[in-house]
């Protein structure tokens, strides 16, 4: 376990992708097979069958510490970690051991056949003889979710590092439902793999934000619009007869949606398209809001019901490869002509389509356009250049996104709650209210959108002006005002003030608005009525 | 107030210590410790900000504590007491006692027909080798800090951590970077000066904390050699060196002239992984100068008291604990921070 803690700090303490890659990549190169193994499936989200429940470890380890049950609750939620928790509030290890990370993870699988009190002994005895991360870790191993800041691209690129393996085909090979428990580190990471070439992306091109509108851009003849979408980036391969789905972090999301396969029957292999993935009900005017792709968007597997309430199209506006041929170079007024006739005979049904283009002749056509986008459930407009190739990375010059002003709405905040765990000791999670006469009505939360002083100044403010405290809830004096932004409305019977807003945030800190100037919960319908 | 104290304040003419939004107020002696409003006659534990305030009428502090609150506050009408030393202050007899939380700092102690109250400022109960060592003073009122009062928190010898620093330190000067540690002027750079190894290569320290060692040396804290990183400085002609700095310092003009380096903070909060990351430094290194879980139960069994006063921190849980486990404790709001990671200087 020393190792894997070694590493696991190493990861943890630095800030800095390379030291990261390197520290990784070192640890493939020397670390026992089942070990680097089951770090690779670790940091990607996968862990033991789960051998001990969450309430039972809580129960135990407030137990071994000598607290209440409350107190450990109450800590919990500072802390914002369970397993880190656990290591904290327990006294210091008694004796020390030096088992492999395996072992552990060997240890826990047989405990699931094992009683009650045998569970509880072998894992007080974890406890005793293990200190610092290591305790952390083994509780990790309990609990699941290693976030350590080592994405699915590090990973693949520190065992590129390690074993000389390209990253495309390494980030193949992760993809799928593999388990430690089905496969051995060759199978997975070394032994020939056909498929690995077939799934290999293009990097993606991406857009630079659009700040001063498009008049810089000069001549709008050279230019090409379309609605920007609200959904997530994504790039469908379909070669030698399967397909394949790429995320903008380059990670491999077939499995997430499978209504894509059937691209398969309208397209031919050899082609790669660049679009949006959207959540879009048969019949629909308009795709869904982002809200309904969200579920989505976590899940390896999709239920059947979340995949007819919640179907995705890809809306497609770049062809990459076509006939097998790299067409990036390729002008993207002629690409897009190809992609024009490709989508030709798609019918209804099928889970590609062509995000039309927006005619323009002049700028000034198009800013009505933009201002509409909500309407068309577009967060704004893209405006790239015909004569461009597909370039890739962030490059400036060809692609703009011109995208819609957030929504505002300037609301008093009437609760405050510290935050868990990066945040334990400033005031950062806020509710705000509309005014309804002498009522306030709460009807969103935020916790972002301030700097670090501000949150320092507003955390001093409520420690004088708290009115009522419910557990880690303040309720404070209703004084101060804030814009608070966000890209939606909706009308939602969970929320008290019947709506909910898409990505809230503060704005700015309105210190200069008094309280009688925030606005009302008749202003907010009549949002609701406009955007919702 | 809790039953038990409600009834002795009935029972006595008034309690001997209140809590006013002006501070902790003393009717018997009419005086005021640590207030954050204007009064005519201040109590000072110690010299953090958030204790020592401007604007006051008369103040009384310990002779080791005055020079530092002198330097932050200028021109201001002082006296000075040595520590265990007792002055008569109207019907109230009051002292001042070590509290451990940085070189010079006091629990004040006042006694009023043989009712004993203690109001502690902040204070820690290990020994930092820098600061007077924390004395337990026996009292029937215990008016107490919670920065850390959860059980998650639990200081490591100062020896290791001390190890801990150096090693980092020894490491960034193989890698040929500066190190910089970050930590509040008065009291924290001190107590980080004196675990250093000075082998390993020339402290270097910012203006903030450079003046507050001046201060410091002109008493007689024995402070390991310095040398002041101002604008005549060339960090070329000092390889191998650890910055000290307030951590608002980092990341400014002053601190990218010395090139590559390495950041660290040394705070309590730095046992929290969450807020270590936030920090996005290099390292954080787990040291307060405030008592942790253990050491804030241990400082109040030894008082004797059975009257907590919870001022500022994890007031509503550690108070909660409190009552459960026999004291009758209750949260009193003042305007105390505590260790704050992101002020330069306070507490």
């Amino acid at each position: 376990m020393r190792h894997f803690a070694a590493l696991f700090t190493a990861i943890d303490q630095s800030t800095k992708t390379r030291v990261k890659v390197a520290a990784l990549a070192a640890y493939f190169k020397t670390a026992e097979e089942d070990d680097k193994l089951w770090t690779v499936a670790l940091f990607s989200g996968r862990r033991p069958k789960r051998a001990v429940t969450t309430t039972r470890l809580r129960e135990w380890a407030a137990e071994a510490a000598e607290v209440p049950l409350w107190l450990f609750e109450e800590s919990y939620s500072i802390v914002g970690d369970l397993a880190e928790t656990i290591a904290l509030i327990l006294p210091p290890n008694t004796s020390e051991s030096n088992h492999s990370l395996s072992h552990w993870i060997n240890s826990l699988r047989m405990l699931s056949q094992a009683d009650e009190p045998e569970r509880k002994a072998f894992v007080h005895a974890a406890w005793h003889e293990l200190g610092g991360a290591e305790r952390f870790l083994f509780n990790k191993l309990i609990t699941g979710g290693f976030r350590v800041g080592v994405s699915q691209k590090l990973m693949t690129r520190a065992l590129s590092q390690a074993t000389g393996k390209p990253e495309a085909e390494l980030a193949h090979r992760l993809m799928g439902k593999w388990h430690p428990d089905d496969v051995n580190w060759h199978a997975l990471i070394e032994a020939e793999d056909p498929e690995a070439d077939a799934s290999r992306p293009y990097p993606f091109y991406l857009a630079h934000g659009l700040e001063d509108g498009p008049d810089p851009l000069g001549d709008p003849a050279a230019w090409r619009a379309e609605w920007k979408w609200d959904g997530i980036r994504g790039q469908l391969i379909l070669r030698d007869g399967a397909y394949f789905v790429w995320s903008r972090g380059e990670e491999l999301m077939t499995d997430r949606f499978p209504e894509l396969a059937r691209a398969i029957d309208h397209l031919p292999p050899g082609t790669v398209l660049d679009g949006e993935l959207l959540v879009w009900r048969p019949g629909a005017p308009h795709p869904s809001s982002f809200n309904v792709l969200q579920p989505r968007i976590g899940r390896k597997t999709v239920p059947k019901k979340l995949l007819r309430e919640a179907p995705v199209v890809l809306h497609t506006y770049d062809l990459l490869e076509w006939q097998g041929e790299d067409i990036r170079k390729k002008p993207f007024a002629e690409r897009r002509a190809l992609l024009e006739n490709a989508c030709a005979d798609l019918p209804d049904g099928a889970p590609v389509r062509l995000s039309p283009q927006i005619p323009f002749k002049s700028w000034q056509d198009l800013i009505p356009r933009r201002e509409n986008a909500r309407a068309a459930h577009a967060e704004g407009l893209m405006i790239k250049r015909a004569d461009s190739p597909y370039r890739s990375g962030r490059k400036k010059g060809d692609w703009w996104k011109w995208k819609l002003d957030p929504l505002t709405i300037d609301a008093v905040m009437i609760y405050a709650q510290s935050g868990s765990g990066r945040r334990a000791n400033l005031f950062t999670d806020f509710t705000f209210a509309v005014r309804n006469g002498n009522d306030m009505v709460p009807f969103t939360k935020a916790y972002s959108g301030l700097t670090d002083a501000e949150f320092r100044q507003i955390t001093a403010w409520v420690r004088k002006n708290t009115l009522q405290r419910f557990g880690p809830v303040r309720q404070v004096t209703p004084h101060h005002v804030f814009e608070i932004a966000f890209e939606g409305i909706a009308a939602s019977a969970r929320h008290k003030s019947g709506v909910a807003l898409r990505f809230p945030r503060m704005l700015r800190w309105r210190q200069d608005k008094p309280l009688e100037e925030a606005n009302t919960l008749d202003d907010l319908n009549e949002m609701l009525r406009i955007y919702g | 107030m809790g039953d038990r104290a409600a009834t002795f304040a009935c029972m006595s003419r008034s309690p001997v210590l209140t809590f006013t939004d002006k501070g902790i107020y003393c009717p018997a002696g009419d005086f005021y410790i640590d207030p954050w409003h204007p009064v005519a006659r201040a109590l000072i534990t110690h010299g953090h900000a958030d204790h020592a305030r401007a604007g006051m009428g008369r103040y009384l502090a310990t002779h080791a504590a005055l020079p530092v609150v002198r330097h932050r506050l200028g021109e201001i009408n002082a006296q000075g007491i040595g520590f265990g030393e007792a002055l008569q202050i109207g019907d109230a007899r009051v002292s001042f006692h070590p509290a451990g939380h940085v070189p010079g700092s006091a629990q004040i102690r006042v006694a009023v027909a043989g009712e004993i109250w203690v109001a502690s400022g902040d204070y820690k109960v290990v020994d930092d080798g820098l600061s007077e060592a924390f004395e337990v003073v026996r009292c029937h009122h215990f008016i107490t800090e919670s920065t850390f009062g959860l059980p998650v928190f639990r200081w490591a010898d100062q020896r290791d951590v001390a190890a801990e620093i150096n090693g980092w330190w020894a490491g960034c000067v193989a890698a040929g970077k500066t190190a910089f540690l970050g930590a509040y002027a008065l009291g924290k750079a001190q107590r980080l000066m004196s675990l250093l190894d000075p082998d390993i290569g020339p402290i270097l320290t910012h203006a903030a904390v450079e003046n507050t060692n001046a201060v410091l040396r002109a008493q007689g804290y024995n402070l390991p050699d310095t040398l002041l990183a101002n604008a005549e400085l060339n960090p070329k002609d000092h390889p191998g060196a650890l910055v000290l700095a307030p951590p608002s310092a980092f990341d400014s003009a002053w601190s990218r002239k010395f090139g590559a380096q390495e950041t660290a903070f040394a705070s309590g909060w730095m046992a929290l992984r969450g807020v270590r990351r936030r920090r996005s430094g290099d390292r954080g290194f787990v040291i307060s100068d405030h008592a942790d879980w253990a050491g804030l139960l241990s400082a109040i069994r030894e008082t004797g008291a059975e009257n907590i006063y919870v001022t500022h921190g994890y007031t509503d849980i550690f108070t909660r604990y409190l009552n459960e486990v026999g004291w009758n404790a209750q949260v009193v709001p003042t305007q105390f921070e505590g260790e704050s990671l992101d002020a330069g200087d306070a507490a």
